[in-house]
């Protein structure tokens, strides 16, 4: 299939669904409109609230915020994954003794960690942020340790057989096994990022999309939670995006699916 | 006067601890020697433990009895006058084949603007002067192992050892690996202790072709001195007089190994 059928087959499928959306939202069935507006407002009311955001500005705060979030939110869980993943590995002793712990933890939904944090970081931005850390951590300790434990023997002993000390394994082995499996996981852990940062907001907060969401819905006004979750899907798009740009600079050396590189 | 020793295993015994508490035997007493220069073989059918015993060399495995020695020194930890050629892919795949070859240098803390300029003449030695910045997936597997040799030459080490390296390419790259390992190999003689299978390969390459029996407890049960002219072309000493008459001799001999080693192994396989 070529490029463009594939584009105009997929652009079809949203002309479609939107135009069944706002047909059977005004245009009475049998007498009887389907979607009633109440529950399901239509394309063009959800259209003209984001239009509205983006004209006034106001979206641009909300925005800003769960951005500025969710860097947070991965920067720190990233960091904290990659440390304590790269000791637990390297230390089996230690590993061992957190086991229970740690799948504990991780068993936690975390949801349910969301009014501790508010408790003790207030409703501001890093009530939010803590709530991704605790979701990004797990998913890049997780991957780091993997990645530190499956360093292919034959590439480790040919490493020392060129004479690497320790830390010199760790420089040009471990790491760049431990960051590929990390880098692998990046659109899992950057979504989560996201996901903490949003949940967070829409359970308590003065500023972000989640906010923005909930406050919607707060006064029955379902366009502006549809319009809220439109925003909130290309924001994440967009972001996904960046990662893939990212991913491609820095994971050339790793052949493609198809093992053609 | 007699050349130095660079490698004597001395009645080395090599014994693994299985998971069930007993002690497996791999290699009960070689006794081996590689003179400053030499290029030995050592051939035996499959699982005879000549990779184990070739680690030994190397200082990656301890052995249970005896003792090794290098250069009359004895060995304490890794070996640090070998560079290994290992079977399986062991390049660093997160770096481009120049850096793989550099790196070599750049452990001992050449830098790395002095390193790279030396890997770059490596790698055209080994004919890959045009493929400096591929990464090792991008590179077919003989590339890979040409990638591998610079990378353990660059280092200039004095004692070679190889597991099998030609193992996983198909015939004809094997012929024309085993001709530019020739070649590199005759410009400064290093003591080389080369694993194969293949008696062939062993005969059209080495000075010295050793035979181990079949495992486990294996010992060495042979020892044939190639006196073909140097400098050798693979090709073309597999039709030599002298080549085929040693060839049939060894044979003889490693045959019954091998359909020994055969025999455990299906055995093996049975028990399970």
């Amino acid at each position: 299939m070529s490029r463009v059928t594939l584009l105009t087959l997929q652009v079809l499928v949203a002309v479609v669904c939107l135009a069944l959306w706002q047909l059977l939202s005004t245009v009475p069935v049998f007498g009887k409109i389907l979607l009633p507006p109440f529950f399901f407002s239509n394309p063009v009311d959800v259209f003209a609230q984001i239009v509205k955001w983006f004209s006034s500005g106001v979206i641009w705060k909300h925005l800003g915020i769960t951005l500025t979030e969710s860097i947070l939110a991965f920067v720190i869980g990233s960091a904290g994954g990659v440390l304590i993943g790269f000791w637990f590995a390297r230390q089996p002793l230690v590993a061992a003794v957190f086991d229970p712990y740690v799948k504990m933890v991780n068993a936690l939904p975390r949801v349910v960690l969301a009014p501790i944090f508010a408790l003790w970081l207030g409703l501001g931005i890093w009530s939010k942020v803590a709530l991704g850390v605790t979701l990004v951590f797990f998913i890049v300790f997780f991957n780091v340790y993997q990645g530190v434990k499956e360093v292919s023997r034959t590439v480790l002993d040919n490493g020392r057989m060129l004479g690497m000390s320790e830390r010199q394994l760790m420089q040009h082995v471990y790491w760049p096994s431990a960051l590929s499996w990390m880098f692998s996981s990046l659109h899992t852990s950057v979504g989560f990022a996201v996901v903490g940062a949003v949940v967070g907001e829409y359970l308590g907060s003065a500023a972000g999309l989640g906010y923005l969401i909930q406050q919607a819905e707060g006064i029955f006004d379902v366009a502006g939670v549809f319009a809220g979750m439109f925003v909130l899907s290309a924001f994440v798009i967009l972001i996904d995006f960046g990662v893939t740009l990212v991913e491609r600079r820095l994971l050339v050396w790793r052949p493609t699916v198809d093992g053609r590189g | 006067m007699t050349t130095p020793t660079a490698v004597a295993l001395e009645d080395a015994k090599v014994a693994f601890r299985l998971g069930d508490g007993r002690v497996y035997t791999a290699v009960e007493k070689a006794h081996l020697t590689v003179a400053q220069g030499e290029f030995v073989a050592i051939v035996g059918p499959t699982g005879c433990g000549k990779s184990t015993l070739l680690n030994v060399a190397a200082g990656l495995l301890k052995p249970a009895a005896g003792s090794v020695r290098i250069f009359n020194q004895p060995l304490a930890g890794l070996n640090r006058d070998a560079g290994y050629l290992f079977q399986a892919d062991a390049l660093f795949p997160w770096k481009t084949a120049l850096d793989n070859v550099a790196i070599g240098l750049e452990v001992r803390g050449t830098p790395r603007s002095e390193a790279l300029p030396r890997a770059q003449k490596w790698l055209t030695s080994v004919g890959l002067g045009a493929f400096a910045n591929r990464y090792p997936h991008m590179l077919s597997g003989g590339q890979r192992k040409r990638v591998a040799l610079a990378q353990v030459l660059i280092r200039d080490p004095k004692i070679l050892l190889m597991d099998e390296p030609f193992g996983p390419l198909d015939a004809q790259t094997r012929q024309v690996m085993g001709n530019l390992l020739l070649d590199l190999w005759n410009a400064d003689r290093k003591a080389v202790l080369f694993v194969t299978h293949d008696l062939e390969e062993a005969i059209a390459l080495a000075d010295r072709v050793v035979i181990m029996s079949a495992g486990p407890s294996s010992r060495i049960i042979g020892d044939w001195r190639v006196s073909l002219p140097r400098p050798r072309d693979i090709f073309e000493v597999r039709l030599d007089k002298e080549f085929h008459a040693l060839h049939r001799e060894i044979w003889s001999v490693l045959k019954d190994e091998v359909m020994k080693g055969y025999a455990q192994s299906t055995q093996a396989a049975e028990a399970v």
